[in-house]
């Protein structure tokens, strides 16, 4: 066990495993969208109150299962930094941070114009909306704070700290609808019990949320290795990297 | 089976396209984007490192050349 947590420790080797994986997430990731985007466009049936607007969930809620997964990845990534002084895991916090919140962004803004159709407005300050505007600027604030330093360690550490603290915020967001419904329906995937769709209507929301979590690890891994790259180049095994290719 | 019967009625969307390809538009857009952001963040840091061990053996190189370069004018020196 302390043998591969050292392991996780180098960069170099993270660098070369993440090598090998890669190419399998980007092409599930492919696939699973690809797949996942014909069919909720064109094969799904219509729903019966909402006609064709309804096929805006299949981009919705996997951008919204990303846009918290992803916050509640980078506070643990953010946790093992502090505890284990582990870099590796302080490069994917960087990283996650401007996907999760291009993910915010793209739940926020699917969700307001699929509002105009079915609840005949763009916006209100509803719980479940609320706190994913919250969720957005406290991912702009992790950013924020990160590049607001000029010791890159200070940075990684007040990051570190306020993804922590901020990650409060993901059970608030996912109770918000039961505890204070107003606008926004339950959840539409439960953990115990039958989704609330028939069969057809969910099987591709189900491929998309793989689709976009595949796309979630793969872009982890390709930009960590960026981030690597940067921080690293001055150690030998980079340059005899450069050297090489 | 589809749910259109022609591409006319899918592009349509039954009244609702508007709504249905600005979120399909902007998600594919965003995903797109950021894996064309990040094989392009690739290139440039390894071309940069490239470029960088290309320059430290250009310089390796370049001071090799003094050393031998004095020692010829030594040894022209020590002839005449």
């Amino acid at each position: 066990m302390w043998a591969f947590i050292n392991k996780l420790r180098s960069p170099k080797w993270f660098y070369a495993i993440s090598a090998r994986l890669q190419p399998w997430f980007w092409a599930l990731a492919a696939i699973l969208i690809v797949t996942g985007t014909v069919w909720g466009l064109a094969f799904a049936p219509a729903d019966y109150q909402q006609g064709n607007s309804f096929r805006i969930i299949y981009v919705h809620v996997p951008a919204a299962f990303l846009a918290q997964s992803i916050f509640v990845s980078m506070a643990v990534a953010g946790f093992v930094f502090m505890v284990w002084k582990i870099k590796v895991a302080d490069m994917a916090a960087t990283v996650m941070a401007p996907l999760g919140a291009a993910m915010t962004f793209v739940s926020l803004f699917s969700g307001a114009v699929w509002g105009v159709p079915t609840w005949g407005t763009w916006w209100m300050w509803d719980a479940r909306l609320t706190s994913m505007l919250i969720l957005l600027f406290l991912y702009l604030g992790v950013i924020a704070l990160r590049g607001a330093f000029s010791s890159r360690d200070s940075g990684s550490r007040a990051a570190s700290v306020l993804a922590m603290v901020g990650v409060i915020n993901i059970p608030i967001i996912k109770y918000s609808v039961e505890w204070w419904y107003t606008l926004h329906q339950p959840a539409t995937f439960t953990v115990t019990g039958r989704a609330a769709m028939p069969t057809e209507m969910w099987v591709p929301l189900l491929i998309m949320v793989l689709g976009f979590y595949s796309f979630f690890i793969a872009l982890t891994l390709m930009r960590t290795r960026n981030e690597i790259l940067r921080r690293e180049s001055n150690k030998r095994w980079v340059r005899e990297l450069a050297q090489e290719t | 089976m589809m749910a259109f019967n022609s591409i006319a009625e899918f592009i349509a969307m039954g009244g609702h396209a508007p709504y249905v390809w600005s979120s399909w538009g902007v998600t594919l857009f965003c995903i797109v984007a950021l894996a064309w952001h990040a094989r392009f963040e690739r290139r440039q840091l390894m071309n940069s490192l490239k470029r960088r061990e290309r320059r430290e053996r250009a310089r390796e190189q370049q001071n090799a050349v003094p050393t031998s370069f004095q020692s010829v004018v030594e040894r022209g020196q020590h002839d005449t």
